[in-house]
């Protein structure tokens, strides 16, 4: 116990946070690949992933095992360094938005007051990876979906942005924790429809999911920016995009549905996080339906439906949003 | 725009193929770009080139039979069906009734699975998931039904010379009447799946437009062909087998784009459904196989066959000299003429729309290249 007590209690709280915070992550892939492909099988009228354990449930934990026996292949003439960085800085910048996440009223690692800021921040280094993914494989198609992977999250992070300000102005906070606590009585879905609206839509592209997955765009761009990946790094792009869904969702929960608010439970303050959880993964939900029923948007159709619609709307609405505040 | 000095100093070579999924087979695109836009798209083919011509010279007419289905092998049976009515042309057998109508069946199936196959593949090349299981599935009752009958899937040897192979039995009857009404129910899933949506709308409209000169230019034929407004269909302007009996229109599109190319051929199908109808309705009763002499000599001379295939006009071009190997058989296959057009139309177009145009032709590669 003595060793113990001389590392500040703090430090020790971050660590085991961090660790549950990963595990969940590699958890939340597992099962997020397992829902895709189900729900994409039933809306497909076949019944998905059958063979591996009940109902395939085991199919995915399979297909990491054979993802992490794959051989590191590095094609020749790439940027070595850059090659290998990429799937590490598309995994470690999507990890850390979780610390700030209330996942319910005592369930969070650290509580920011700058909460928000630090999730945006942290959501445009993701972009980089794509950009040294796309760079570093000296692939033309590759650099296509770097390219268009920046373009796209600069024109839908400014929406993004603004949406989430309309709710700030109105609780006059960047904590998480004080935004949930602001919705105890009405849900900000009621009071800010438009900015939710903006936030879903943008959070879809942000995402890179269909309608969407330009930079992966396979029927143009083979597989775009990951085209020379396999193995582990492949695997780490994959699990990256399914966890930052989920970040985008629990944001989503948590300016919008309320986040851990729900019908009173016992130990409501810990168990908040079944309802979260429930708010999460119907967005979830949302998501992989509309990936599996719409084409792929054009990629100036998509731009212009950023600039010419998404950002003058949510200007219009954080302008309505504040003169009402002030009134 | 496209000529900007930038643009001029700033193009590089893009090769789509030949393993390109949107290429739909051993296709290789060489692309000159500049950015994302294409300034000269160049079609290279031969990946699958299998002197299917040549084999026709080197063995008896007969022989050449499972050949005819290895082409395009998405829609095998009119391009059986061109062939044994050339030869039949050629040495004037008489082929009863009741083989014609079978013909006609199972031709029109055919075509059906080959549009719905189409369908599926060009919505997935603009980036739909779903759209093709729901394909695959209907089409799948058509290969159940053709394989009771023919006894393949996918690359039939069902006709022959003065007739077809077996007569149809009650049950492929009544398993074709079921499916006409469950694809009829199916459209309408379709319509509301695919045709009314936006994104599908935005990726397709004022698209890839081929100008009625242009398609005529360039020898276009088919649905490619239709879609730009010219009614031209083998089965109506040069009639063959027992199509002058049936009723059905030739659907035309207004522009000539993308959406004008899909419209025709789902419609296109519904009026293959009404030509199996009326031929199921008005089946005759007979011999479904004429006598005809086991050594087929094809007299000196040539002929001429063509036939409305699912991508367009098929012609069979015999030489005979006396023996019963042709001497020089030469066939005219839509694909390659519909895809010619492809250096011209993609011209300062983004890559997209050129992913999009290519699925909206509807190219079969093997037959291309055959």
């Amino acid at each position: 116990m003595e060793t113990i007590s001389i590392l500040p209690p703090e430090l020790i709280r971050m660590l085991i946070a961090v660790i549950i915070i990963i595990s969940f992550l590699f958890l939340n892939a597992i099962m997020m690949g397992y829902l895709e492909r189900k729900i994409a099988g039933h809306v497909q009228r076949r019944p998905g992933p059958m063979e591996v354990g009940f109902h395939g449930i085991l199919q995915m934990v399979v297909d990491g095992v054979k993802l992490l026996g794959k051989e590191l292949l590095i094609p020749f003439n790439v940027d070595r360094t850059l090659f290998r960085v990429a799937p590490l800085l598309s995994f470690t910048p999507v990890i850390l938005p979780l610390l700030v996440i209330p996942f319910s009223e005592k369930l969070q690692a650290r509580d920011l007051s700058l909460g928000l800021i630090f999730i945006v921040s942290m959501g445009s280094v993701n972009v980089m990876a794509l950009l040294v993914a796309g760079w570093g494989s000296n692939n033309k198609y590759s650099m296509f979906g770097a390219m268009r992977a920046v373009a796209q999250s600069i024109a839908f992070e400014i929406p993004i942005l603004l949406s989430m300000l309309a709710v700030v102005l109105m609780c006059n906070t960047f904590s998480l924790k004080e935004i949930v606590g602001a919705q105890q009585k009405i849900w900000f879905v009621v009071l800010q429809p438009v900015a939710f609206l903006i936030y879903v839509i943008a959070g879809v592209a942000e995402t890179n999911r269909a309608p969407f997955d330009l930079p992966e765009a396979e029927s143009e761009l083979t597989a775009g920016f990951h085209t020379e990946y396999s193995g582990m790094g492949f695997s780490l792009f994959f699990i990256g995009e399914y966890t930052n869904m989920f970040i985008v969702a629990s944001v989503a929960t948590v300016l919008f549905l309320g986040g851990w608010h729900g019908p009173n439970l016992p130990y409501g303050e810990y168990l908040g996080v079944v309802w979260f959880f429930l708010k999460v993964y119907f967005l979830l939900f949302l998501m992989i339906m509309i990936r599996w029923t719409y084409p792929r948007v054009r990629f100036d159709q998509l731009l212009n439906f950023a600039w010419k619609y998404l950002v003058p709307f949510s200007f219009v609405n954080i302008l309505i949003t504040a003169v009402l505040v002030k009134l | 725009m496209l000529e900007s000095d930038f643009q001029k100093q700033n193009r590089f070579f893009l090769n789509m193929g030949p393993q390109h999924p949107s290429t739909h087979g051993v296709l290789l695109i060489v692309l000159e770009m500049s950015g994302e836009y294409v300034l000269d798209p160049q079609p290279v083919l031969g990946f699958v080139h299998r002197m299917h011509e040549k084999m026709a010279e080197s063995r008896p007419c007969g022989g050449f039979m499972p050949n005819t289905a290895r082409m395009d092998y998405v829609c095998a049976l009119p391009y059986n069906h061109g062939y044994v009515s050339l030869i039949e042309r050629k040495t004037g057998i008489e082929v009863p009734k009741r083989a014609e109508y079978i013909r006609v069946i199972t031709s029109e199936l055919n075509r059906v699975a080959s549009h719905l196959l189409w369908l599926g593949a060009y919505l997935l090349d603009l980036g739909a998931f779903t759209p093709i299981l729901y394909g695959f599935d209907d089409r799948e009752h058509i290969l159940d039904i053709l394989e009771d009958i023919t006894g393949s899937r996918l690359t039939y040897c069902y006709y022959r010379f003065g007739g077809v192979y077996q007569d149809i039995d009650d049950k492929f009857v009544d398993a074709t009447r079921a499916f006409i009404q469950r694809l009829r129910k199916r459209f309408v899933i379709y319509e509301k799946l695919v045709t009314k949506n936006i994104i599908f709308i935005k990726r397709t409209e004022n698209i890839g437009i081929v100008s009625p000169d242009m398609a005529l230019r360039y020898g276009m034929t088919g649905p490619n062909l239709r879609g730009s407004g010219i009614a031209y269909d083998v089965r109506k302007n040069e009639p063959y087998s027992v199509y002058p009996e049936f009723d059905f229109e030739v659907p035309v599109g207004a522009q000539g784009d993308c959406l004008d190319r899909y419209m025709v051929r789902i419609r296109e199908m519904e009026q293959s459904l009404r030509i199996i109808e009326q031929a199921l309705d008005r089946l005759p009763e007979g011999p479904v196989r004429a006598k005809v002499p086991k050594n087929i000599k094809l007299s000196p001379g040539d002929c001429n066959f063509a036939v409305e295939a699912a991508r367009g006009e098929l012609s069979y071009y015999l030489v005979g000299d006396g023996t019963s190997t042709p001497y020089r058989l030469k066939v005219r296959v839509p694909s390659y003429s519909n895809l010619s057009c492809l250096p011209e139309l993609g011209r300062g177009i983004l890559l997209p729309d050129l992913v999009s145009i290519l699925g909206s032709f509807d190219l079969v590669i093997p037959e291309m290249d055959r």
